[in-house]
């Protein structure tokens, strides 16, 4: 179709639907030939459907795919890496268990006389690793290698299978600094030989630093593309983030209260590292006052929140509601006292998706209606109500399946929940994550009626657009300890600085 | 759903409030089918067998479905929080041969005490209950796999009842007058206005759980920890009080199954009991419970167990060979989880409330 040799794969007008929400709205992009391609995008943007779509995880709704000039549907993964497009997810997938020889060949083994022939096998390895320069013996096992050459063997397996367009999803997120000097050498030389690299990455100067082409992608729709040596920095961040819609603002009008909720030198380990992913984090909170905690993956957010509930151990410090330690108090007596968190991954940590609406709005708070030994059917009806009506959440009803909401409204749900166990301060891990804009205008502005009532409020995102709504103070988190607070005023720019998104690592 | 809890069949969870809105005959077929399966083995044995269909028969069979009812009814508790206990038919085996023991009396310090029937029963009761606590604590605590636990906790309980009886079994149960320990028989021969008592403690052991099922926070945390213990962790839920409180009342509902068989036999067998624990897995799956957790309910396991005991006697009646029994009893087990799957993965592709 196109005439452009130099353009291995392009999508022409991709629209992915998902129910009623446009993940995709009709994208074209491009990838040219032994060149690096970076996506960049808030969360929520697109990026990671668009992936999807060009290694054959999904189907689009609508749109071409044409690879090499020919137009393509990838039926399977298999099918998109059978004809060269291999995907390292940001989560590797390699079973840890086992060798890197075979996890190489996982799912193709070579077939010899008398079964899999593990010497071709690991002579082939052992090629890969020296083209990589990575001394890495095919016989090791994957749980004896450092994150960094975990990467590495991942794209030993793409390579072995003559992948020419390789994506990579967050790359450099897990690893070093000079683990991430490894990996751009990698890609320096994969390029070199003619393989294409789509690249998505937050650390927005590191990416800047690989790339040749920029591609932004904003709520599914292609807002820039430039080659990288006629942009910077600012460009970039200002395409991403463009213009404002309506994220609510500070609510106004009153006073703080009491410090509501105290933290003081807090550290949570990571039994299995030993390392610290909070580090001596003193924070205070206000009745009233709404606090956003900005941070990238991994700055120790949701370490800190879940820390503060009680779903993992402080290492050192206190937490203090109210003035009273919280110190070896179980998560439901923390919840009884008046601290509650709504986790960050509603499917897994906030819902039981056996149970009805009302069942998942009224488990926290079953005490509460229970007289004698039974549960009365009345007030837990009147329970259930008042929450649907007070997060105003859509729903037939009560006795409604879970799986029938919305994502939004599932998330109004879980928040609903832990508000009807009647909380004087509320911590909420990524409430935005996953649902449309709508719904988290809506969320922010929830947020902001119960703060005016007087709930200490601390929300994190990744997002930095969503630190500029309602949040009266604004805590970036880097590598498990703060390193700025902000008022409402504050730009995004200095935000991103402060999380050492914009900086080299 | 549990407002209709009297009508057909068993659902999933149960619901806070009736919501009936859509009542299409396959939907009713599907989540009723125990109920079903149940009628048609009755029709279709009473057509096969002038012996089948009346009142003595129906009772005979019910105090056989007691035994398996009761261990299916603890069963269903392990398996709503997510777990299986496969000890329960050891435990009960064990059980019987304490109770046997405890009937022989008991020398302590040279003195033979020959304690009450009573007695005799609540501390088999908590002995089944140790056994529970044991496995409880195995899987909560020390977060071995509950097939594991059990399984291994199976072994020894088979074990230790086969030490303590040298393998022989105790035949004199009925005890003496003179020794005021008479009165074991009651439990397997009674009847109680014409239902033998094996059936009215099955009933009994129904009507407290579904009560505890639907109406406690226990049942209601032992649903939210079986469909999702994390999220009930995060509301709250003290999970592992649930995890270690589902062991010791399935132990518990074991050692009491184990009395009443016991007293039916008027002998206790350290082999008492080999392979219940299938069947009372069995009761509970054909009762449309899912083995994921978190769904399932008493009435459905009822049900399941009926189903079974029904289907088995009645092969017997019409004197089919054992061998076929087996046959038959497996196909209905995979035939429900095939079912269960159906049911189960229907439900989220409901549309979507407005």
């Amino acid at each position: 179709m196109t005439a452009d040799p130099d353009i291995v794969l392009s999508a022409h007008d991709i629209v992915k639907t998902y129910g009623a929400t446009h993940a995709l709205k009709g994208v074209n992009f491009e990838i040219r030939r032994g060149k690096v391609t970076t996506l960049f995008g808030e969360n929520g943007a697109g990026k990671s459907t668009l992936m999807k779509i060009l290694s054959g995880v999904t189907v689009p709704t609508s749109g071409d795919i044409v690879l090499d000039g020919e137009k393509v549907v990838f039926s399977s993964t298999v099918d998109a890496r059978d004809r060269g497009v291999s995907i390292i997810h940001q989560e590797l997938s390699l079973a840890p268990n086992m060798s890197v020889r075979d996890n190489i060949f996982l799912g193709r083994e070579l077939r010899g006389a008398t079964g899999v022939d593990d010497a071709e096998e690991a002579r082939q390895t052992a090629g890969l690793m020296r083209e990589l320069e990575e001394d890495i013996d095919p016989l090791t096992l994957v749980e004896e290698l450092r994150l960094g050459q975990q990467q590495i063997v991942e794209i030993a397996r793409a390579l072995s299978v003559n992948a020419r367009i390789l994506i990579m999803d967050e790359p450099t997120s897990a690893l070093s600094a000079s683990e991430v000097e490894v990996l751009f050498k990698v890609i320096r030389d994969l390029t070199s030989r003619g393989v294409s690299i789509v690249y998505i990455s937050h650390h927005l100067e590191e990416a800047l630093q690989i790339t040749d082409y920029a591609v932004v992608l904003r709520d599914g729709a292609i807002t820039a593309t430039a080659e990288a040596r006629d942009i910077d920095l600012q460009w970039i961040v200002q395409n991403m983030v463009g213009d404002h819609y309506d994220r609510g603002s500070p609510p106004t009008g009153y006073a703080f209260g009491d410090v509501a909720l105290s933290v003081r030198d807090v550290c949570v380990e990571d039994k299995a590292k030993g390392a610290l992913l909070v580090d001596h984090l003193s924070l205070d909170v206000r009745a009233g006052e709404i606090v956003c905690i900005y941070g990238l993956m991994g700055a120790g957010r949701t370490e800190l929140l879940e820390a503060i509930a009680g779903r993992v151990p402080l290492a050192s410090g206190a937490v203090r509601l109210h003035g009273s330690d919280l110190a070896g108090l179980s998560i439901a007596a923390r919840i009884a006292r008046g601290l509650v968190l709504v986790p960050e991954d509603r499917q897994r940590d906030g819902l039981v998706q056996t149970m009805s609406v009302g069942e998942n709005l009224s488990l926290a708070s079953i005490s509460s209606f229970v007289r004698g030994m039974l549960t009365s059917r009345p007030r837990e009806r009147a329970l259930v109500e008042s929450a649907i009506r007070n997060v105003h959440i859509k729903t037939a009803g009560g006795g409604a399946p879970i799986g029938s909401l919305s994502g939004g409204n599932q998330q109004k749900v879980v928040i609903g929940k832990m508000l009807a166990t009647g909380p004087t301060a509320i911590l909420l891990d990524e409430p935005s994550r996953g649902i449309d804009i709508g719904a988290k205008s809506e969320v922010f502005r929830l947020l902001g009626e119960k703060a005016a009532q007087g709930l200490a409020v601390v929300y994190s995102t990744s997002e930095v657009q969503e630190c500029l709504s309602v949040a009266h103070r604004i805590v970036v988190m880097r590598k498990g300890r703060i390193s700025a607070t902000f008022g409402p005023d504050v730009s995004k720019e200095e935000i991103m600085a402060a999380s050492g998104e914009a900086v080299t690592c | 759903m549990t407002e209709t809890s009297l009508s057909a069949g068993p659902s999933g969870a149960p619901r806070a409030r009736s919501t009936l809105h859509d009542i299409e005959i396959g939907r009713l077929l599907l989540e009723g089918r125990a109920f079903f399966a149940l009628i048609v083995i009755v029709a279709v044995f009473s057509a096969l067998s002038p012996y089948y269909f009346s009142l003595g028969n129906f009772l005979t069979m019910a105090s056989h479905v007691a035994i398996y009812g009761i261990l299916a009814i603890g069963m269903l508790l392990v398996i709503l929080n997510g777990g299986i206990d496969l000890s329960v038919g050891s435990t009960l085996g064990l059980s019987g041969v304490i109770a046997g023991f405890l009937m022989q009396g008991v020398t302590i310090g040279g003195v033979i005490l020959y304690p009450p029937v009573w007695v005799v029963a609540v501390l088999t009761c908590l002995l089944g209950g140790l056994v529970g606590l044991v496995n409880g604590v195995l899987v909560a605590r020390f977060k071995v796999p509950a097939f594991v636990a059990t399984l291994g906790v199976m072994y020894v309980a088979r074990g230790v009842a086969l030490l303590i009886t040298n393998g022989l079994t105790y035949n004199n149960l009925g005890g003496r007058a003179a020794l005021g320990n008479t009165g074991f028989n009651w439990l397997g021969f009674n009847h109680l206005f014409g239902v033998p008592i094996g059936v009215m403690v099955l009933a009994v052991v129904a009507l407290v759980g579904n009560l505890a099922l639907a109406r406690t926070a226990f049942g209601r945390w032992l649903y939210a920890s079986g469909g999702n213990e994390r999220a009930a962790e995060l509301a709250g839920v003290p999970v592992r009080r649930v995890q270690v409180s589902v062991y010791v009342l399935s132990g518990i509902c074991a050692a009491a199954a184990g009395l009443i068989l016991s007293s039916q036999l008027t002998s206790a067998g350290p082999t008492a009991g080999l392979s219940y624990e299938l069947t009372a897995i069995a009761a509970v799956v054909v009762g449309g419970a899912a083995l994921t957790g978190g769904r399932g309910t008493i009435r459905g396991t009822l049900l399941g167990a009926f189903v079974i005991g029904f289907l088995s006697d009645g092969l017997v009646i019409i004197g089919i060979s054992s061998y076929w029994q087996t046959v038959f009893t497996g196909a209905v087990i995979v035939l429900a989880v095939l079912l269960n799957k159906v049911q189960y993965t229907r439900r989220p592709k409901r549309p979507a409330a407005a």
